[in-house]
């Protein structure tokens, strides 16, 4: 028996197990090269045509997209507007999450304290912006119960241009906090206790531990976090979306990218345009990733 | 931290030390953080309109009222609706919550199965391109998805798939590259001993794989579970490819119905009732497999 079967697979060296792998592989693959591959492709040609929504022609037109963006305000604005929030938002969110990090690992045993850290993020972002939606309301809205409470003067958060952005990246630290932690709290339970231990003879305090040995060995993991987290970032849309009103907030102060690509393809139904300005924005982000794994070293450990 | 790192065993005798009141305080902060939302929404829920300018910031209803859920559900007249405040406009969330969980349940058995039987052959079988392949698919991770939706879109659109559920589901219906990513560790993980002894024993390739399955059961109901609740959450391409009232998904139709309230005096209790019947089901999956899923998220770190 096992005689045969060796026989069998000398025969078929060459190609391996081709017959059966393509089998095993025929509709994932149709779906990868239909939905992923060739989009790709397209989106990519349709940034130098003068693609519209409705029309099924298009003509090639050159860099004229990618001129036209360069002499776009709103384009600039838009990204102004992107790069503000994701400070805002990677900011506060990379500080909080480590925070709450150490504060699972330090109750590593609690299952609870995990499951509740990622609750918010298993929510779509439809019900973390409504639930905010709320809460930050300008007339009736908890939170400015609170602020005058605490004396502060009352504001209307979505709908004022200067805190719109502001609150929109508290919005999505909370929907996404709990997630960045436990991310950060993998990291950290792969750091040796040894590590720990060694610096508390050495004398160290629980400050200096924390920033001399802990938060070194964790580099690593923080730059693939941040990469992660900055990605998505850039990407925000239904927050947005769904908590300001009106082409992208007052006097454009919440157009983020994704809004104004949006906003040309389907209002003006301008494809190509917005196609131009995806790839724009993917070169961006993969410039993004590089910069950062750079300059966090992402693939050297200090453990080695 | 101090405190957490000397001997464990002894601990349990001592006095509460600061870091422990600190840890607790804490835990205390992060528990309201997290949870505030979800009970202010629900508070709100079981208010009715009319006691809300009043008592909005009290921490219990003003005034009950089953009126927001009624709402939310459709089982409200027109007339009963704009007395308590509502705008009257067919919410119809009944048919969003069956189009949401058919497209979900769709996209969740389709993608399992399709991802599970590639995953397998990239684990398992030997065949000339394999890892260039496989390469391809790890970069198309790093695609935005704005890259794709609009070519996507037009594609759809031109096979008449709009507003259906197929057109829907379609771009994630028979593969997600972390799909395969997520379900390959696991194959890889088991050892050839068990596939070659199925094999010695007559087993064919397809009975190989369903043995090989079984045992990776707990991996992809864990994917199974990821990849309902993300269908479940998807907003902006249902939003964009059904648009029809009665083909919109939940998170499109609460966008919608968040557009068509009045500036300043939206239905807070239907709008908040609405809000609770999208997260309900969420919160029950999580309510059970909590430990599954929080344990693939520190297992897979991406996605």
């Amino acid at each position: 028996m096992s005689e045969s079967l060796a026989a069998k697979r000398h025969t078929k060296s060459r190609f391996g197990d081709l017959g059966p792998a393509a089998l095993f592989l025929l509709p994932a693959m149709a779906g990868f090269l239909v939905f992923w591959v060739k989009p790709s492709i397209q989106g990519f040609r349709y940034s130098f045509t003068n693609k519209e929504l409705l029309r099924p022609t298009a003509d090639s037109v050159g860099f004229d997209n990618y001129r036209k963006m360069w002499g776009d305000d709103i384009f600039w604005k838009a990204m102004r507007v992107t790069l503000k929030y994701v400070v805002w938002n990677i900011g506060i969110q990379t500080i909080v999450a480590v925070g709450i990090a150490v504060l699972l690992d330090r109750l590593s045993r609690s299952n609870w304290l995990r499951t509740l850290a990622l609750t918010p993020w298993l929510m779509s972002n439809v019900v973390a912006a409504l639930l905010f939606f709320w809460i930050l309301d300008f007339r009736l809205g908890v939170a400015n119960a609170f602020f005058d409470w605490l004396g502060l003067p009352t504001k209307g958060f979505l709908n004022n241009k200067d805190w719109a952005i502001p609150s929109i990246a508290m919005i999505n630290v909370w929907r996404h906090v709990g997630y960045t932690a436990l991310l950060i709290f993998a990291g950290l339970q792969t750091i040796p206790k040894e590590a720990k231990e060694a610096a508390l003879i050495d004398g160290c305090n629980g400050f200096q531990r924390f920033f001399r040995v802990t938060l070194p060995l964790l580099r690593p993991v923080l730059a693939v976090v941040m990469v992660i987290t900055v990605i998505g970032s850039f990407q925000i849309f239904d927050t947005v979306d769904i908590a300001t009103t009106g082409p992208g907030g007052p006097a454009r102060s919440t157009t983020v990218i994704y809004l104004y690509i949006f906003e040309q393809a389907f209002l003006r139904r301008r494809f190509g345009y917005a196609s131009a300005m995806s790839v724009v924005l993917f070169l961006i982000l993969a410039v993004v990733s590089i910069i950062q794994m750079r300059l966090l070293r992402a693939n050297e450990s200090d453990l080695a | 931290m101090s405190a957490a790192v000397q001997d464990a065993p002894r601990r349990r005798r001592k006095r509460i030390t600061i870091g422990d009141v600190f840890t607790w305080g804490a835990v205390a902060v992060l528990l309201v953080f997290t949870l505030f939302p979800f009970y202010w929404s629900l508070k709100t829920a079981f208010s009715s309109n009319r006691s809300l300018p009043r008592t909005a910031t009290n921490l219990l209803p003003g005034e009950w009222s089953l009126g927001g859920f009624k709402r939310a559900l459709g089982l409200q007249s027109t007339a009963d609706a704009i007395a308590d405040g509502g705008s009257g406009a067919d919410i119809n969330f009944r048919t969003a919550l069956w189009n949401s969980t058919i497209v979900s349940t769709m996209v969740t058995l389709c993608q399992v199965t399709f991802c599970s039987m590639a995953a397998y052959a990239f684990a398992r079988f030997k065949f000339p391109g394999r890892n260039a392949l496989f390469t391809l698919l790890l970069t198309a991770l790093m695609i935005p998805p704005i890259f794709t939706f609009l070519p996507n879109f037009i594609f759809v659109k031109d096979l008449g798939l709009l507003n259906t559920h197929l057109g829907i589901a379609a771009p994630t219906l028979l593969m997600t590259p972390f799909a395969i990513f997520f379900l390959r560790q696991f194959y890889l993980g088991l050892p050839r001993e068990v596939e070659e002894a199925a094999q010695i024993d007559g087993a064919g390739r397809l009975r190989t794989f369903w043995l090989m399955t079984r045992m990776t059961w707990s991996a992809i109901s864990t994917l199974a579970l990821l990849t309902f609740i993300d269908q479940w959450n998807q907003y902006l391409w249902p939003k964009q490819v059904g648009q029809a009232a009665d083909k919109r998904v939940l998170a499109a139709s609460m966008g919608y119905f968040r557009s068509q309230t009045p500036q300043g005096t939206p239905d807070w209790a239907g709008l908040m009732a609405a809000t609770w019947v999208s997260a309900l089901p969420i919160l029950i999956l999580l309510l059970v497999f909590g430990r599954k899923l929080v344990n693939s998220i520190q297992f897979s770190g991406i996605k």
